[in-house]
């Protein structure tokens, strides 16, 4: 037949093309891969360039690394089984550090802590709650528990929007299981438009996310209602993800990120683009 | 591969299969009665009938049924108002009825034109031959056409059956749970991508090949009488 | 609704030049795809026609498995599995690290499997449909069979290839926009992009669905050519 010579061919050519890239122990090249659909952390711009605050702090670190730096994007839901198999090197996209993500990837120290909260019609039960930059801390059970208590009666019922395979989703499929609706969306912008189209009540995810959309016109009547909640299922902040094995790479970016931290560029970008200051404290 | 991830995530894959099969067969049925009303239409031959349905067909088979429910879930969804005004905005409010009509005018679309073309090749003699019996025009069609394009239909229909099954894997994108939404949901709790789609595939694959079977055997059951009559099969001993 | 209209404008904040390009994008995929799902599809027919029984189930068994698995599984299949399997060979190879595809290679490949399935299906029934007495008298000439492949079957298998490859490019012009979830961007994606950022969904999908149809009829034209040049000398039946 001559079938098996072709497919040999086939075979050693896309081997003899693959065998171009390989990784070493400290990197001279790396790609970094964000979400680009969760503004103002990272987006996409018209032009098809991703943008934002971590897209920002990626360039500095690289810099700061002495290493040519890559950016691509990838759906949020893929980001961790595409790192496992070696599609880029680096996760920066507003990822936190959970002892769940522990299990399967690597994390460098947080670059920031961001609140998670909830955001509602301002004529609505939560809604006259009002936002408050008070922090709960998921390990204070007590006062975590009071808290939720607080919230649970006035969004019982409801329809609540939140990103899949993210901590948000953990955190209400724990606490408010069985007394919201909650409908899972691929990305933040599409649970965004069904506000917007009025097919959720309400929406869990970042504070500082919430606010960046509460901002535009067409949520006038919205509001970001009740506490923030950090640590617990939230985990240690946002941190940039990587391969376990890849050790010399986490070494670099953590010293990297102690230097942004320490002159001040991670407050820099904060505050230039979440309009708040999320850096972590030391 | 460990087996005991399969055990695992299998049964909770299988969740996920009733509102697989309750979109596939809502669509198709919906579609199936809509697609026959625009055949049968189109067999008017009046343009003021057939250039829209023109013009809708060209639409659904010319664009991606992802674009599709991405416009009438999200796309529509900015009309919210305008749709309360005309009652419909508690059908666009649910997820699952965008799906749905989304998936149904898709395979509409497809389905009308596989009927309108099973109706065209019933040999015309065979039309004739009714009405020179006396038949009207509705008794040909129920009587001669319909059975005679429906059979004719029936592979091409078959496919396009197997399509829609394969299609609902996009209702995910709309918040709702079938397999492949749950197979999501479980590669976001495991992060073990390639294990969970195999399983997820399998289901899929499982699940059409029934349907290949049963319709080809419809279609054998069907096409009885052009065959020869089992008994002259019989090997002689 | 109309003030929005300017986003899809050329220049500062429009969208018409990142659309444009994406529908490029969406073009060169789709033939890149085609292509390889043509070589693909012509192994696997010539496969199946071939009278070896173990390859003929191997060709069997892949379109089956891609015919009946949702093109969105198998996507996400060869993006995730794809590299895993890659760097596995790389490392048998001696590669260190991770082998992986760009997402237009990766793309490529998926539409060219899924397609394959669907070619093989149309050359398959294309070389049944050629009379064998035409092969016979070839071989009676005793023509080598690469100058009766050249002279005979290649070209009524086009001829009667032809409009099952116009369904099959326009399977895979709607399946490109799939290939939006493995991070590429071509129309569909750009389309997310542009309604997410400026929550205009409407606008956006209803852009991206009229550059699908522009292209999907254009490109259907030139495969009704090419239909008629192939049939020419033919009488129509």
């Amino acid at each position: 037949m001559k079938l098996l010579p072709i497919a040999c061919l086939a075979a050693a050519l896309s081997i003899g093309a693959a065998l171009s890239a390989s990784a070493e122990d400290a990197p001279k090249k790396i790609t970094i891969a964000t979400e680009g659909a969760y503004a103002p952390w990272n987006f996409t711009t018209a032009d098809g360039k991703p943008d934002g605050m971590e897209v920002e702090l990626a360039r500095n670190l690289c810099e700061r690394m002495k290493v040519e730096c890559t950016i691509i994007t990838q759906d949020w839901d893929g980001l961790i089984p595409a790192l496992t198999v070696g599609k880029f090197d680096v996760i920066m996209a507003s990822m936190f550090i959970t002892d769940k993500r522990l299990e399967v990837i690597d994390f460098t120290q947080p670059y920031a802590i961001d609140p998670s909260g909830f955001a509602v019609a301002k004529d609505s039960p939560l809604g006259a709650l009002a936002g408050s930059s008070e922090k709960i801390k998921l390990e204070d059970e007590a006062p975590a528990k009071a808290a939720i208590d607080k919230i649970k009666p006035l969004i019982a019922g409801k329809v609540v929007g939140v990103q899949a395979a993210t901590s948000n989703l953990e955190f209400l499929k724990k606490y408010f299981d069985g007394s919201v609706e909650i409908r899972e969306y691929k990305t933040t912008e599409q649970h965004d438009l069904d506000l917007a189209a009025g097919r959720v009540d309400a929406l869990f995810a970042q504070q500082t996310a919430l606010a960046a959309t509460l901002a535009k016109p067409e949520f006038s009547g919205y509001t970001v209602a009740g506490p923030g909640f950090v640590g617990g299922v939230f985990g240690r902040g946002t941190g940039a993800g990587l391969r376990k094995q890849d050790t010399a790479l986490k070494a670099m970016l953590n010293k990297a990120i102690d230097e942004a931290i320490a002159d001040g560029t991670v407050k820099k970008l904060s505050l230039k683009w979440l309009k708040t200051d999320v850096t972590p404290p030391k | 591969m460990d087996f005991a991830f399969f055990a695992e995530i299998v049964p909770k894959l299988l969740a996920g299969l009733p509102l697989t099969l309750e979109l596939a067969g809502t669509s198709i049925l919906l579609g199936g009665i809509l697609a026959l009303t625009l055949a049968l239409a189109q067999r008017l031959r009046q343009p003021w009938i057939d250039w829209p349905i023109r013009g809708f067909v060209a639409l659904f088979r010319g664009t991606p049924l992802l674009v599709q429910i991405f416009l009438i879930y999200y796309g529509l969804g900015q009309f919210r108002l305008t749709l309360q005004e005309l009652g419909l905005w508690g059908l666009f409010r649910e997820p699952y009825w965008c799906a749905i009509l989304a998936l149904t005018l898709n395979t509409t679309a497809y389905g009308s034109e596989i009927l309108r073309g099973a109706m065209q090749s019933v040999p015309i003699g065979q039309i004739e031959a009714a009405q020179a019996f006396g038949m009207t025009r509705l008794m040909t069609l129920r009587r001669i056409v319909l059975p005679i394009a429906l059979r004719q239909a029936l592979p091409s229909y078959g496919n396009e059956i197997i399509l829609m099954v394969k299609g609902t894997s996009l209702a995910s994108i709309v918040t709702l749970m079938e397999v492949t939404g749950i197979a999501q949901g479980i590669i976001s709790q495991t992060y073990r991508a390639v294990e969970v789609f195999v399983c997820a595939g399998a289901i899929y694959l499982i699940l059409n090949f029934i349907i290949t079977r049963t319709l080809g055997r419809l279609e054998h059951n069907l096409s009885r009488h052009l065959r020869p009559a089992s008994g002259f099969a019989t090997s002689p001993t | 609704m109309l003030d929005s209209l300017g986003l899809l404008g050329f220049g500062d904040g429009g969208w018409a030049e990142a659309l444009l390009s994406a529908a490029l994008v969406t073009l060169l995929l789709s033939i890149a795809g085609f292509m390889v799902g043509s070589v693909i599809g012509a192994l696997a027919a010539s496969a199946r026609v071939s009278g070896s029984r173990p390859l003929g189930l191997l060709a069997d068994a892949y379109s089956t498995v891609f015919r009946g698995v949702p093109d969105l599984l198998t996507i996400y299949l060869l993006y995730f599995g794809g590299s895993m399997a890659l760097t596995a060979v790389g490392h048998w190879f001696g590669a260190e690290g991770f082998v992986g595809l760009p997402a237009f290679a990766t793309g490529t490949t998926a539409i060219g499997i899924i397609s394959g399935a669907y070619q093989a299906e149309v050359f398959r029934g294309a070389y049944i449909a050629i009379d064998r007495g035409q092969i016979e008298a070839a071989r009676a000439y005793g023509m080598p069979p690469a100058l009766m492949l050249r002279r005979v079957i290649a070209p009524q298998l086009m001829r009667h290839a032809i409009p099952g490859l116009g369904n099959g490019w326009q399977l895979v012009l709607k399946d490109s926009a799939l290939i939006s979830v493995i991070g590429l961007v071509e129309l569909m994606r750009q389309a997310q992009i542009g309604a997410g950022s400026t929550r205009e969904p409407f606008l956006f999908y209803t852009a991206a669905a009229a550059l699908y149809l522009a292209i999907a009829s254009t490109t259907g034209l030139l495969f009704k050519r090419a239909e008629r040049r192939a049939l020419r000398g033919f009488r129509r039946v």
